[in-house]
């Protein structure tokens, strides 16, 4: 993989501005904050979140377990925690292998 | 929720048109999708961040016959959870 540039939200806004007439470079900031904000707020509540041709975004609950810290060996229990993990949609994945 | 549900929820909170929220979240996905399809990583503050990786092909068996298949190298989208949303998701 090349190690090249990584695209930040300021480059989407940046298309949102640039692709959809209409829209104030504010309003493009403003509104493209709040599509990520209502996505974390939902996933928050622990609802998931499918955008159908990118993928899901989905809160899973992981139990309690005993692990171990690798350099001393000494037993910890790690708690039970949520974790958000994200399942490509078949589309994404297709494209990504061109 | 679904992509209809997100940009129904946007378009009411902000007095945005449904129209102008349906062109905006289908170009914020449509733009993340494209870099990742060139290979670029998208790094959203308090989101997250994608990356392209690549696999090995391998030899492997299908469980149920036993049967060898040769699984092709490939590259697959991974995500990993940006620091503020996986504590928002944990302490709720």
């Amino acid at each position: 993989m090349t190690e090249s540039k990584a695209m930040t939200k300021a480059d989407i806004i940046e298309r949102v501005y640039g692709d959809v007439g209409g829209l104030s470079k504010k309003d493009s900031a403003e509104i493209v904050e709040k599509v990520f904000e209502t996505i974390k707020c939902t996933l928050e509540r622990g609802e998931k979140v499918k955008i159908s041709g990118f993928g899901n975004f989905i809160v899973r609950t992981k139990k309690e377990r005993v692990g171990r810290n690798p350099q001393t060996g000494t037993e910890i229990k790690i708690a039970p925690r949520k974790v958000l993990t994200f399942k490509p949609s078949q589309v994404l994945k297709n494209s990504i292998n061109g | 929720m679904t992509k209809g549900e997100l940009i129904d929820m946007v378009a009411s909170q902000d007095g945005f048109s449904l129209k102008m929220a349906e062109i905006v979240v289908n170009t914020i996905f449509d733009s993340m999708a494209e870099a990742l399809r060139k290979g670029e990583r998208v790094e959203i503050r308090g989101f997250g961040s994608f990356e392209v990786r690549e696999y090995n092909g391998y030899r492997g068996r299908n469980p149920k016959t036993g049967a060898e298949v040769q699984v092709r190298a490939k590259r697959a989208p991974f995500f990993k959870t940006g620091k503020e949303l996986r504590q928002r998701v944990d302490l709720s």
